[in-house]
């Protein structure tokens, strides 16, 4: 099977105020508000009834507001009031909405939503009303269009404006993750990229298990994946093109092996680690015109490198104090500042989208955390911790992570999991094997 | 597609496939994961076939068996121990004494460390030992290193007893070098 892999054209229509729906009654209700972080939250109670098919879309209309529900629910800070419980029907999408029904259930949102296809292509168009006050919510109503084979994608846009306004944060659903897919015994395990939605759905392969691949990286479009490969007989950093697949080593350098690349924001430069003679620094290599440029000259390991989102600057991890710590130096390399400060052992380090904070793993006493702390190393806290948790990675809005958890022994395996940055809704995601080294798309185009 | 074309044809003839891809943990590779999963947690895991005859003291099975093909490391250590030494001498000796072989050094980790650092300790505990056979009069253009980090374990369990075997550095000969 030859894998393809395409991101499908949205188009989204906005503006559409025609859909908002009967006037707004007068109401002193504050709007629905979720602030992530601030303490504990109680799950916001949501309804959304099965969309309405409008034509041709049959099962669709139903199976995309379930993902809408899924991606809402799936956050940990909402819950939805299961359909046996509504005392109204959505029938028609312009038909009026029964508040007091929906307030009798408690629902403090309610999703409505139709869908229409033709050929394929379809139309999902869908409004968040504010239950309390009895009205559409600031700028959720909106209609997409797109393909039919596209059309979880819609889902996740639809939950994605919903999450927006509610929580004031950037959405995350419409995105994909690569990652490795693992098979085999332990001793001789079988590695293959692949790529799925960001809950696990649509997965699809990108290259075979004949060699090991190890930690893909997006670029910032999402239609470049690097990644590290024994393709040539020896650790090489590859650059694949994800709509055709087509890929080519980069930086070939006899007697050296290159590692753990990643992406410059702009998309133009790959830092990554270069092994000379036993001895790994970090390089930054221009795509276009191949300059290469060192970054670090040390006697120990420096590895992990990731840009500032401003492109300004890279935190990597070096074992130069003699074990791993997390530095920050300018993007034109350097000495670099120590950050992390705590007991054990700090690695792959990875900065925010949003700048404000950088993950990382920890070891000490025996397990393994992933974490977060300020850009100057203040602030560290453990999200997680066992037997081996690492290499995290950031959600396009910087409020969750996902990041390889693997079990002990023999039959030990790795599966993929995902935590958000309070330390809260830490759940594996669904994967048909054992899965590895998950890296987060940016928010699709 | 590391080695000389000509190299290539005097391995088939040898059929010493099992051993001529540096990538010889690839699926697609003879003696590759088939065999790694037939030896279980024995360590035994180098597929005999096409080494030679153990009692041949010039063959591959021989530098296996009886030189000994790999030392082992402390945990996060690439220093060579006095163990380790004075195994190494021994591998110097006989490559000196069997020039005909090229050489590829695995470096290994553990498990007990992130993917990227235990690519980096592994490829520091590679060059280790090759700076040590250089030391000893082996040619370095002979040599080529290569790191698994911990994607190669050779015992599974996951404790000390296993990892200790698995913080290695591992000399793989093939036919290659003007045999």
């Amino acid at each position: 099977m030859r894998p393809s892999f395409r991101f499908v054209t949205v188009l989204i229509a906005l503006g559409l105020a025609a859909f908002a729906g009967p006037a707004a009654q007068a109401q002193d209700a504050p709007p629905p508000r979720i602030v992530i972080g601030a303490g504990v939250i109680e799950p916001m109670p949501i309804a959304v009834p099965a969309f309405v098919d409008e034509g041709g879309a049959s099962d669709l209309a139903r199976d995309l507001s379930r993902v809408v529900a899924s991606d809402l629910v799936g956050t940990g800070f909402f819950r939805e009031i299961p359909a046996d419980a509504h005392i109204s029907r959505i029938t028609s999408f312009d038909g009026g909405v029964a508040f007091e029904d929906w307030k009798a259930v408690n629902a403090q949102v309610l999703i409505t939503g139709a869908v229409s296809a033709s050929g394929d292509r379809i139309t999902v168009k869908f409004r968040a009303y504010d239950v309390l006050n009895g009205k559409v919510m600031d700028g959720a109503a909106l209609q997409f269009a797109g393909t039919t084979a596209g059309w979880r994608r819609m889902a996740h846009k639809v939950a994605d404006v919903v999450y927006s306004k509610i929580t004031g944060e950037g959405g995350y659903f419409d995105s994909r993750v690569v990652f490795v897919s693992e098979s085999g015994p332990k001793n001789a395990r079988l590695k293959r990229l692949a790529v799925m939605d960001y809950d696990g759905a649509n997965v699809q392969y990108l290259t075979d298990s004949g060699s090991i691949v190890l930690a893909p990286r997006f670029s910032p479009t999402g239609d470049r994946i690097l990644y590290t490969s024994y393709e040539t007989g020896f650790p090489r950093i590859t650059l694949m093109d994800v709509g055709s697949l087509k890929r080519r080593t980069l930086e070939e350098q006899p007697g050296t092996m290159t590692f753990a690349p990643r992406f410059s924001p702009d998309g133009g430069t790959v830092v990554f680690s270069l092994e000379r003679g036993g001895n790994s620094d970090i390089y930054a290599l221009n795509i276009r015109s191949g300059q290469l440029s060192q970054l670090t000259n040390s006697p120990s390991i420096e590895t992990a490198p990731s840009f500032s989102p401003d492109g300004s600057q890279i935190v990597f991890e070096s074992d130069r104090s003699g074990t791993q710590q997390v530095y920050i130096m300018p993007a034109s390399g350097g000495e670099g500042r120590r950050i992390s400060g705590g007991e054990g052992r700090y690695s792959t380090p990875v900065w925010s989208p949003r700048g404000d904070l950088i993950a990382f793993t920890k070891q000490n006493a025996g397990r393994f955390h992933i974490g977060v702390m300020r850009t100057d190393g203040s602030e560290e806290r453990l999200l997680t911790a066992s037997f081996l948790d690492e290499g995290p990675t950031w959600a396009p809005n910087g409020r969750v992570i996902m990041f390889t958890r693997e079990t002990s022994g023999g039959g030990g395996q790795a599966s993929l999991w995902s935590v958000d940055i309070t330390g809260r809704n830490l759940k594996q995601i669904p994967t048909d094997g054992p899965s590895s080294d998950p890296a987060w798309s940016p928010l699709l185009p | 597609m590391m080695l000389a074309p000509k190299a290539l044809l005097v391995l088939a003839a040898l059929t010493l496939a099992a051993c001529q891809n540096p990538d010889r943990y690839g699926s697609g590779g003879a003696g590759g994961a088939g065999g790694m999963g037939g030896a279980g947690g024995s360590g035994g895991y180098i597929d005999t076939t096409g080494l030679g005859d153990p009692s041949d003291p010039r063959s591959i099975a021989y530098f296996n068996q009886t030189v000994g093909d790999r030392v082992l490391f402390a945990v996060d250590q690439s220093t060579l121990s006095p163990e380790a030494r004075t195994i190494l001498s021994g591998q110097a000796g006989w490559l000196n004494q069997n020039p005909g072989y090229a050489i590829i050094i695995e470096g290994h980790a553990d498990e007990k460390g992130t993917r990227e650092y235990n690519l980096a300790l592994g490829a520091r505990r590679a060059a280790a030992v090759q700076q040590f056979l250089i030391s000893q009069g082996v040619a370095g253009n002979r040599m080529k290193t290569i790191s698994y980090g911990k994607e190669r374990p050779i015992e599974v369990c996951s404790e000390e007893a296993c990892y200790a075997k698995n913080r290695r550095a591992v000399t793989v000969l093939s036919a290659g070098a003007g045999v």
